[in-house]
């Protein structure tokens, strides 16, 4: 026993220190996670941090700028177009989240019933989602068109309720809202696509065991469906509000933020002042701005999604 | 509590018909079971009496009503589901006050009757968790109580103990036959386990292929199964059946051993049929048929043996201890006054 013994010590001490080194756990822990960690560093870290750092600037392009503290944001917050584009997409990611889940869910139910061509219907339902979106913009752009708008021929030569055409993006609330359709028709596949998902786990022996306890269609969506949908209803949610609140593509190729300024969401005035406008350090204070409400719908999700206790697993408690 | 009648009730999807005119009474409180293999119809049948699937042909009726065309919440029943369907989202309490709070009845009755159910089932300090949180056996427990609380006039049963498992179905077993004999509600039960059916039955309807293939008490199935189907079905382990044909001095099987047979219609010798003899119907009798013994199985209180006679396995069962090793002979004969012969080529009974 004692010559077993010291030949596994002699082993031990044969082994080399590189040897030894990647055997220590917290090492090769750290080894494992550089080549991630270099990722996160050069293309999220470096980013946000030196877009943070140009909000306290004054920047411009062409011309390296000095720390200027809270300036641009006290210059902002006096702004009217920058409060105007606070105000707009608020009411933005507002409208076209209620917009796009009301329609959403109602389209999710109605494919969740036995239909007749329902795989078709279902691919069909993403062509929204799978078309690019300035492709998509520009075909509103189109459809807005003060002269060649389909929706005012249809209004105005074919169905004659109208007198004149509509002036879709000429003013500011009619621009307002065209674009909220525009969003809302964009976002309702992820929101339909991903609730159907959520409805199809639902065990129709709940509807059934509903049914024969009386409830009606509306208790049962109501009491089983709404219930049962909550989990995934969240985390949509949640993307669909980071989404919205973010969006930029749709805006820019419609309206580029006019009539006069009225239509600009926070990330297209950022990029107008920043790039157009050659203002680095104020671009970069708008989109600074954005992120308190992009951390509150964070949070809101953080507490929203918890999984309820009906979802836990075997605990006694 | 009502009767149930069941009137020429046809099914089909499309042009395939899968219940092919079905007639079953079912008399105020009676416990009926409807057994058969998978694919017989029996839970298709189940959820027509329910209202969950519509009734192609025939007439359904509860009580006095016609219910073809009420919907399930009208027809005053309760089911058990086979996964149970409890709602994963409610406390047991809510599970089982769920029909009675979408009828707005007061609270205090709700609290009364849940509290009731919980009490027979045993289920008072669950009341509190959530489905996850229960074994199987405690949710098949708060699906019956969810349909005890209805007060129904019938409860119906889809296979609700074939989740569980055997020691347990057992146990269950005992007590949805207590539950009716305390409730004595009218009672539908679905299995495709002929002891649950032989168990617990006021009535047993076997079904097979969309038709009812026998219908009567327990043991009048057992002694008198009007068919192949039946023989075959009921009994556990299965009766042994012999093909062959009937002579004037016994039968005669096709590995040419003459066994005796109790009575039989005289003009029926020279018939091929095969006959039904029950494991526990064959004795031990030094002056009978010599029987290889193939397999032993001891169970104490009686022994099961596999033997070969004619060339053909038959399963028997002792209350005697036999001594007798694998590979050697026993002598055997049936108790003639209850011998089966069926017609070969009908099934039915002769």
């Amino acid at each position: 026993m004692t010559i077993a013994a010291e030949a596994r010590a002699g082993h031990q001490f044969s082994q080399g220190w590189l040897t030894r080194l990647f055997d220590y756990k917290p090492f090769l822990v750290f080894i494992c996670l550089l080549p991630a960690l270099g990722l996160l560093l050069v293309f999220l870290s470096y980013p946000l941090g030196l877009g943070v750092w140009l909000a306290f600037t004054d920047t411009r392009i062409g011309r390296a700028g000095y720390f200027i503290g809270f300036e641009n944001f006290q210059s902002l917050w006096h702004d009217p177009v920058f409060i105007t584009s606070v105000w707009n997409t608020l009411l933005y990611t507002g409208v076209a989240t209620i917009g796009k889940f009301g329609l959403g869910l109602w389209l999710a139910l109605l494919l969740n019933n036995h239909l007749p061509f329902k795989s078709l219907l279902r691919a069909l339902i993403l062509v929204p989602w799978i078309v690019p979106t300035v492709l998509s913009a520009i075909a509103f752009w189109w459809i807005y068109d003060p002269q060649f708008s389909i929706i005012s021929y249809i209004l105005v030569d074919v169905l004659g309720w109208r007198e004149t055409y509509i002036d879709f993006l000429g003013a500011p609330w009619p621009a307002r809202f065209s674009l909220i359709a525009a969003n809302i028709w964009r976002g309702i596949p992820f929101v339909a696509i991903s609730l159907l998902a959520g409805l199809q786990t639902i065990s129709p022996a709940l509807y059934e065991a509903a049914m024969l306890d009386g409830a009606n269609a509306w208790q049962r969506f109501r009491h089983v469906t709404l219930p049962m949908l909550m989990p995934i209803l969240a985390v949509v949610l949640t993307f669909s509000v980071l989404f919205t609140f973010t969006d930029f593509q749709l805006v820019y190729a419609i309206t580029r933020g006019g009539p006069i300024n009225s239509t600009h969401l926070m990330a297209t005035l950022a990029f107008q002042r920043g790039i157009p406008g050659g203002q680095l350090g104020e671009g970069a204070a708008i989109a600074v701005a954005m992120i308190p409400f992009l951390v509150m719908a964070t949070l809101f999700s953080y507490f929203a999604l918890a999984r309820r206790k009906w979802q836990q697993g075997e605990d006694n408690d | 509590m009502a009767s149930v009648q069941i009137a020429d009730v046809r099914k089909a999807y499309g042009s395939t018909q899968v219940i092919h005119g079905v007639d079953i009474d079912i008399d105020d409180g009676e416990f009926v079971i409807l057994v058969g293999p998978s694919g017989c119809g029996k839970s298709t049948l189940l959820r027509m009496i329910a209202g969950l699937e519509n009734i192609t042909g025939g007439e359904i009726r509860i009580g006095p009503r016609v219910v073809n065309d009420v919907p399930p919440k009208e027809r005053d029943i309760a089911m058990v589901f086979q996964n149970y369907a409890l709602y994963p989202h409610m406390t047991v309490a809510d599970n089982m006050a769920f029909s009675m709070k979408l009828r707005k009845a007061p609270q205090a009755e709700i609290d009364e009757r849940v509290n009731k159910a919980a009490g027979i089932l045993g289920l008072d300090k669950l009341l509190d968790r959530y489905p996850r949180q229960l074994s199987g056996g405690q949710r098949q427990r708060v699906a019956m109580g969810r349909a005890i609380v209805r007060d129904p006039q019938v409860f119906l049963f889809d296979e609700p103990l074939s989740n569980l498992d055997a020691k347990l179905r057992v146990q269950m077993r005992t007590e949805i036959k207590e539950l009716h004999q305390r409730l004595k509600t009218t009672t539908v039960y679905v299995t495709h386990d002929q002891i649950e059916a032989m168990t617990m039955a006021d009535k047993i309807v076997v079904m097979h292929d969309g038709i009812v293939e026998q219908m009567g008490a327990p043991l009048d199935l057992y002694d008198n199964p009007a068919n192949l189907f039946v023989a075959a079905f009921i009994g556990s382990p299965s009766m042994n059946l012999l093909k062959g044909t009937i002579r004037a001095n016994g039968f005669e099987t096709e590995g040419g051993v003459i066994w005796p047979v109790g009575q039989h219609p005289a003009d029926s010798n020279g018939r091929a049929a095969v006959m039904g003899i029950r494991p526990e119907h064959i004795l031990l009798d030094p002056a009978g048929l010599p029987a290889e013994v193939v397999v032993i199985e001891p169970m104490g209180s009686e022994t099961q043996v596999v033997v070969r006679c004619g060339g053909q396995d038959l399963t028997c069962i002792f209350r005697e201890r036999i001594t007798a090793k694998p590979g050697e002979n026993i002598h055997i004969r049936p108790d003639t006054s209850v011998t089966h012969l069926f017609d070969a080529a009908t099934g039915k009974r002769i």
